[in-house]
């Protein structure tokens, strides 16, 4: 406990000034906020997902084409799905980011994973919204028996 | 980024291993979610080539699948909560052990619930 094995020791002495790289954004603690508030939205719109397409009715066993056009003709889980598309997405992409920061260690290693997340995340957000908004449930051409009944109605 | 002491041990409690479980299934569950967007994009392509893939989700080997990632979201989901309420309840930190357990009891409860219905419908031959 005197100064000298203080002064050899590597760690610095609790509550010294840190040498704080200013960012001057307020970009962390924004997305820290977000994976909260996201999260409890995404715990209501993914478990009445679930309970639609795995439970009511005859669970996964009942999914088809029909099944889908059937729930996108309500503009209720369009926009549900939308929702959870979105949310869920920033809210993982953020979380992958924070894994990849803690991991990674190499600066290159870091921009090229980072890279790959934000390409994935891009791709995955525009074609989802493009299906939910593109949807034709009566495809010409498709054998009546596929289709949701009310095509031929 | 500070270089990672080799050989370390870590030594945390039940707060650490909720911690890694969180992260592992939060990973998971994304890269489920990328792989799900394009199946259901396929809906696009037309109802036959939605329904051949839609119906491998339905063999009794995705089925247990299923019940995997769905036991990774609901224990996301309720340790998600229990974070927030760490952060943001003022007697949060102080029951944050107590409601680990209140986490896997709820766990518990929710999987006795789905996993037979969901069996039911993976190999009840519809
Ligand atoms: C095994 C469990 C699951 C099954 C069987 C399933 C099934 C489906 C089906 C049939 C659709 C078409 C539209 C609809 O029914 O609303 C869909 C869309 C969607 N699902 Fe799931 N789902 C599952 C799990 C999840 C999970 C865990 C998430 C979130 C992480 C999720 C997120 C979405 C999203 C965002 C869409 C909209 C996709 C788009 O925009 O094209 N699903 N799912
Ligand atoms: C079901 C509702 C959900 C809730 C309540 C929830 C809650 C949370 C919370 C509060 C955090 C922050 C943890 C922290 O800062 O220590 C978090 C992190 C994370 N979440 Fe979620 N989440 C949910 C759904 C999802 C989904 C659908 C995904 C994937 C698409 C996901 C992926 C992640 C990832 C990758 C992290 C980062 C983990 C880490 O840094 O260790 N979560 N979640």
């Amino acid at each position: 406990m005197t100064a000298t094995t203080e002064a050899r020791s590597p760690i610095p002495a609790p509550r010294s000034p840190r040498n704080r790289r200013t960012t001057r954004t307020n970009y962390e603690l924004y997305g820290w906020v977000f994976m909260r508030a996201s999260g409890v939205l995404l715990l209501v719109l993914i478990f009445g997902h679930l309970f639609m397409n795995l439970i009511d009715g005859d669970g996964i066993s009942a999914i088809d084409f029909g099944f889908v056009a059937g729930k996108w003709a309500s503009p209720l889980w369009q926009v549900w799905d939308l929702l959870m598309l979105w949310l869920a997405m920033i809210h993982g992409t953020n979380g992958v980011r924070t894994i990849i920061n803690d991991y990674a260690e190499r600066t290159g290693t870091r921009v090229v994973l980072k890279s790959a997340l934000y390409l994935a995340f891009t791709v995955t957000v525009v074609l989802g919204t493009l299906v939910i908004f593109t949807f034709d449930p009566c495809p010409p051409g498709s054998p009546a028996d596929l289709l949701p009944s009310f095509c031929t109605a | 980024m500070p270089e990672a002491p080799a050989g370390t041990l870590y030594r945390g409690r039940e707060g650490m291993w909720s911690w890694v479980a969180h992260r592992v299934t939060g990973f998971l569950i994304f890269f489920f979610l990328l792989v799900h967007v394009l199946d259901t994009a396929l809906v696009r392509v037309s109802p036959e080539a939605y329904n051949a893939v839609i119906g491998t989700y339905k063999n009794p080997v995705m089925g247990l699948g299923e019940l995997g990632l769905v036991a990774a979201i609901v224990f996301h989901a309720f340790n998600g909560i229990r974070v927030m309420l760490v952060d943001f309840w003022k007697n949060g930190p102080r029951y944050q052990r107590v409601m680990l357990w209140v986490v896997v009891g709820l766990f518990v409860v929710t999987m006795a619930g789905f996993a037979p219905r969901h069996l039911m419908n993976v190999f009840g031959g519809h």
